[in-house]
């Protein structure tokens, strides 16, 4: 029995063992080497890396650049998050409902997930353009005052917020779809003979009965606020003034435009540290209140 | 598969019309870029901001396009990349998976805890220290190189996990007495079983990896292992401007497998998803 | 038995070893890697083949390897890290403000030290003396100037005709410029702007138009150096008024930060009447333009001015003595009159020395397209491109601020005073 056991044991390691050496190589060592490093000071030239404390945390914490990087991140997960979950499951009911041409809707609220954002970035970049760009032909279509849309501090986070829920809202929208497809028709028929309105239909049933859809699109969605800069990169470079920087962008900044590595390992932990927050607040008390099958 | 539709019925036609113009609205402005992308890139650079019905049509476009890059070789790069990064996800996530599922070994739990911390803490942000873990192994500026940290896929793990989980035992003793192997049992039982899971998983990863830029971008730099999302961004940081019609040729161009690939297989690829159960 | 084959290869791989090094040593041709930043095929890399070809053909005993970077970040990224690893290129052509970065590496060999006879001291003193003000610091020279260029302004000779004005005269000082500007402005009742009157780009590169507007007003953004930054003196301060008030005072120019990338196309749509942008997009506007342009030096406050831009050699360490006088020789051809005024013709860069203009294909190239002529005139004028150490971050500061004032959240004394204060927290360490 012992030895079964055993050879049970060490079968059930040996399937484990790949993929574990490698998320521990690309996950868990980069993010204690991280922490590790955000202690030393970068070499440079001739000069080794030599052990600083807590020095490259003093310097962040009197860096404005880093301070507004992690607020406009914050604006960014929570104009992004709520909106393209909502649309999200508006689109879900409407192609799953019986809305004429669903197919043509279906596929143009999925392309946004096949088209590469870096491309897409560029197009947004003529919509927003000033004068030309197809915003201005459109509100000067309705004699609205012209805007700089991305040249201004006031809206530029705004208009990649608004491009960061375009490229979104398909994607979570198709776990939606596989989500309500096995609902049971039944529910709705009893609601209905309840004489619940559709209304209270989607909040008293379908939306609970989604929740660990919603769950598993939320994290996705916030990880996808701190891991989504593409954008930045082609439309703003984090302008006017890093008015919109966000975190991973100011990182990659420091890390390989300015070839701070120590201050950009510090940065890296905060991020990290952030999404290990959350990570911990959704195992330790999202999971518990969501029904699983 | 109807059946919700009819559901829908017991709620009356009140809203219907609301509801369809704001799903139209939406269904136009979330095609409205590649709709652009479309009218630019087969027109010339003068009717790239302005709309103009009976404007020629031109392909010249896709020809400046190729030739500004070696597309080929990114078309080739991306693939191998793709398929190298989704071999890779399906053969480890279904081992560990099936450790997962069927097998109780000590440090089980903590095991799968440290996998489920990669949902949050995903290489994407660990860009800094994977590029000096390159460096240090050699393979920076290749393909390997933009792969190996999403070849353990924490995701693909815990997905194919809770499939697993819901396969009766019985068909697994009932290979066993038949001297199957664990791995047989894997391989003949299993993974069957999972298909859809992996179809659908298999979407996502190719949809993302084909799509991915920043980790790309500061690993490689050479033609020989850049895939097209870096080579497609020579055209948005030129000194000379941007040519609109240029990157929406290129667009297209890249995105057409996607674009295709999504078009016919819209229906297998929601089915999945529903079968797969995820959620 | 493991052991002994072992033994066997690795025998067999160093006699082979030998072998070949022995038949390089009887040849001797010395070979030459040079990055090339460039991320695209077509034009400039056939230019830049032919040159290498022509120059092996001269030269018999030497072999140029042009390696294709990327752009001028990816370039110096690339260079950095195999000299990093021990196998730099003998020979790049990076941005001239990355001297300094390179000499904190520890990275280049100074020309200077190679250049060492009567001739060559000479050589070192045919180039335009605003180009060699990039490469020269602590009294040695770091970099030869290739491909470099500068701030031009292009005017719209059609708007300028409707709006009343000389279609054949572009504005020649600040106050003129505000001037034309207002008169090329059109808005509607409601004050909806259908035509700007000048576009300044102020998003990813702000730094160098503003010194087109810095160094007209005689002031100096940096020590020679690289060590200390003058963000606070008045004339710059003055300077940044001037541009803020293009837009905020004036209304000739818009608001907020405004798009490199689409600042042609704006010209090119007729929504403004005159840009400022590189000499590099000369061809650009030439191609696509559907009306009469003409390109000017950038009008003047104190006197003309305007920065230069764009790349130099630089020769790197761990590399022989052969490899590098080999790489000198390269430098010096690829440069010298015939060659430069080649590559000028060939790519829209500005010829680096006066030699070069004097050459009969230049000066055909000039009489053909005499905006060419523009970005030389304005050279006598010209001052390095901004650049210290720790580049990159200061220059940061620097766009910050700029951004900062033109967005309206600072004004230009407070966004000057932010960005000096935040560049000399950066620079002590280099001030000793």
């Amino acid at each position: 029995m012992n030895r079964i056991n055993l050879q049970h044991q060490v079968t059930g390691w040996l399937l484990l063992l790949p993929a574990m050496l490698l998320l521990l190589a690309f996950t868990h060592y980069p993010a204690v080497a991280t922490l590790w490093h955000s202690f030393f000071s970068t070499p440079k030239g001739s000069r080794p890396a030599s052990f600083v404390g807590i020095e490259n945390y003093q310097v962040m914490i009197d860096d404005p650049v880093f301070w507004q990087s992690l607020w406009n991140n914050l604006y960014f997960s929570l104009g992004t998050i709520p909106l393209s979950i909502a649309l999200a499951i508006a689109m879900a009911l409407w192609v799953n409902g019986r809305i004429a041409g669903r197919g043509f809707l279906r596929l143009s609220y999925f392309t946004p997930t096949v088209l590469p954002m870096i491309a897409v970035a560029n197009i947004w970049l003529f919509f927003y353009t000033p004068q030309y760009g197809l915003l201005e032909q459109i509100t000067g279509f309705f004699g609205l005052p012209s805007h700089n849309w991305l040249g201004s501090p006031s809206t530029a986070l705004g208009a990649l917020i608004l491009v960061a829920i375009w490229k979104e809202a398909g994607f979570f929208m198709i776990f939606y779809l596989a989500a309500l497809q096995q609902m049971s028709p039944v529910l709705a028929e009893a609601a209905a003979l309840e004489g619940a309105s559709r209304w209270q239909y989607f909040w008293r049933v379908l939306f609970p009965l989604l929740m660990p859809t919603t769950l598993f699109v939320l994290i996705n969605a916030l990880i996808n606020s701190f891991r989504l800069v593409d954008h930045i990169i082609v439309m703003t470079r984090g302008g006017p003034d890093n008015a919109s920087s966000l975190l991973l962008y100011y990182i990659y900044q420091v890390g390989f435009s300015y070839w701070d590595s120590a201050y950009a390992a510090a940065l890296t932990t905060v991020l990290l540290a952030v999404l290990g927050t959350t990570a911990f607040i959704k195992f330790r008390f999202l999971d518990r209140r969501t029904h699983y099958q | 598969m109807n059946r919700p539709e009819q559901a829908s019925e017991h709620f009356g036609r009140g809203g219907y019309l609301l509801e369809s113009a704001a799903a139209w609205l939406l269904g136009l402005l979330w095609i409205l870029p590649l709709a652009y992308a479309v009218w630019t890139a087969f027109h010339a650079p003068e009717f790239s901001t302005r709309l103009e019905l009976g404007a020629p049509l031109t392909l010249q476009n896709f020809a400046n396009a190729w030739n500004a890059a070696p597309f080929a070789r990114y078309f080739l790069n991306t693939f191998l990349l793709v398929s190298m990064i989704l071999a890779a996800q399906l053969v480890l996530s279904t081992l560990a998976a099936y450790s997962f599922a069927r097998f109780e070994f000590r440090g089980r739990d903590f095991m799968f805890f440290l996998v489920l911390l990669q949902l949050m803490v995903m290489p994407d942000v660990l860009i800094v220290e994977n590029y000096n873990t390159m460096n240090v192994l050699g393979l920076r500026d290749t393909l390997l190189a933009i792969g190996l940290p999403y070849f353990a896929s924490a995701f693909g793990i815990f997905l194919l996990r809770q499939t697993f989980k819901t396969v009766p035992r019985e068909l697994e003793e009932a290979a066993r007495v038949e001297g199957a192997s664990a791995l047989q049992v894997l391989l003949k039982v299993y993974v069957p079983l999972a298909k859809p899971v992996y179809l659908a998983y298999a979407l996502v990863s190719v949809s993302h990896h084909w799509n991915n830029f920043l980790w790309p971008l500061i690993i490689t730099n050479s033609v020989e292992s850049r895939p097209l999302t870096v080579g497609l961004q020579v055209f948005s940081s030129t000194d000379q401007g941007v040519d609109w019609s240029i990157i929406t040729a290129a667009t297209l161009m890249t995105s057409a497998p996607l674009l295709i690939g999504f078009l016919l297989f819209q229906r297998q690829f929601v089915q999945s998803f529903m079968r797969a159960g995820i959620r | 038995m493991k052991k002994t084959l072992l033994q066997a290869w690795s025998c067999a791989a160093l006699a082979a070893g030998l072998l070949l090094s022995g038949g390089a040593v009887a040849q001797t041709p010395v070979e030459l890697t040079l990055y090339y930043p460039v991320a695209v095929g077509g034009g400039v890399t056939k230019t830049i083949d032919q040159m290498a070809s022509d120059f092996e053909k001269e030269n018999p005993g030497i072999k140029v390897k042009p390696v294709y970077a990327g752009t001028y970040q990816e370039s110096i990224v690339k260079a950095l890290t195999a000299y990093k690893s021990g196998q730099p290129p003998q020979l790049a052509v990076l941005l001239s403000t990355d001297m300094f970065t390179l000499i904190d590496e520890d990275a280049i060999v100074p020309i200077d030290s190679l250049a060492t006879s009567a001739e060559d001291k000479k050589w070192l003193g045919s180039y335009y003396k605003s180009f060699m003000s990039n490469s020269q610091t602590g009294g040695k020279t770091w970099g030869v100037p290739f491909q470099r260029s500068t701030i031009v302004m292009y005017w719209n000779k059609d708007l300028f005709k409707q709006a009343g004005l000389n279609p054949d005269q572009a504005p020649a000082t600040w106050a003129e410029m505000t001037d034309y500007a207002k008169k090329l402005t059109k808005a509607d009742a409601s004050g909806n702007v259908s035509q700007w009157g000048v576009k300044i780009p102020s998003t990813g590169f702000p730094y160098w138009l503003f010194q087109g507007l810095t160094t007209p007003n005689g002031a100096l953004l940096m020590n020679e150096a690289g060590t200390e930054t003058y963000f606070d003196k008045p004339a710059v301060i003055e300077a940044l008024q001037y541009w803020v008030d293009l837009s905020a005072k004036h209304k000739v120019m818009p608001g907020g930060a405004i798009e490199w990338g689409t600042t042609p196309k704006d010209f090119l749509e007729k929504k403004v009447a005159m840009i400022w942008t590189t000499t590099g997009n000369l061809t650009n506007i030439r191609s696509n333009a559907s009306f009469p342009f003409g390109v000017a030096m950038l009008p003047a406050a104190k006197h003309r001015g305007s920065p230069t831009g764009g790349g130099n050699f630089y020769v790197f360490k761990k590399t022989t003595p052969e490899q590098q006088q080999a790489a000198l020789k390269f430098m010096k051809w690829v440069t010298n009159p015939k060659h430069a005024a080649q590559w000028s013709i060939a790519t829209g860069y500005v010829a680096v020395s006066p030699e070069a203009w004097e050459t009969p294909e230049m000066k055909k190239y000039v009489a053909e397209v005499p905006a060419a002529a523009v970005a030389r005139d304005q050279l006598q004028y010209a001052v390095a491109e901004f650049s210290t150490h720790d580049n990159q971050r200061v220059t940061k500061a620097l766009n910050d601020g700029l951004q900062a004032a033109l967005t309206g959240a600072k004004t230009p004394e407070q966004a000057l005073k932010d960005a000096q204060r935040e560049a000399q927290r950066i620079l002590k360490p280099y001030q000793r």
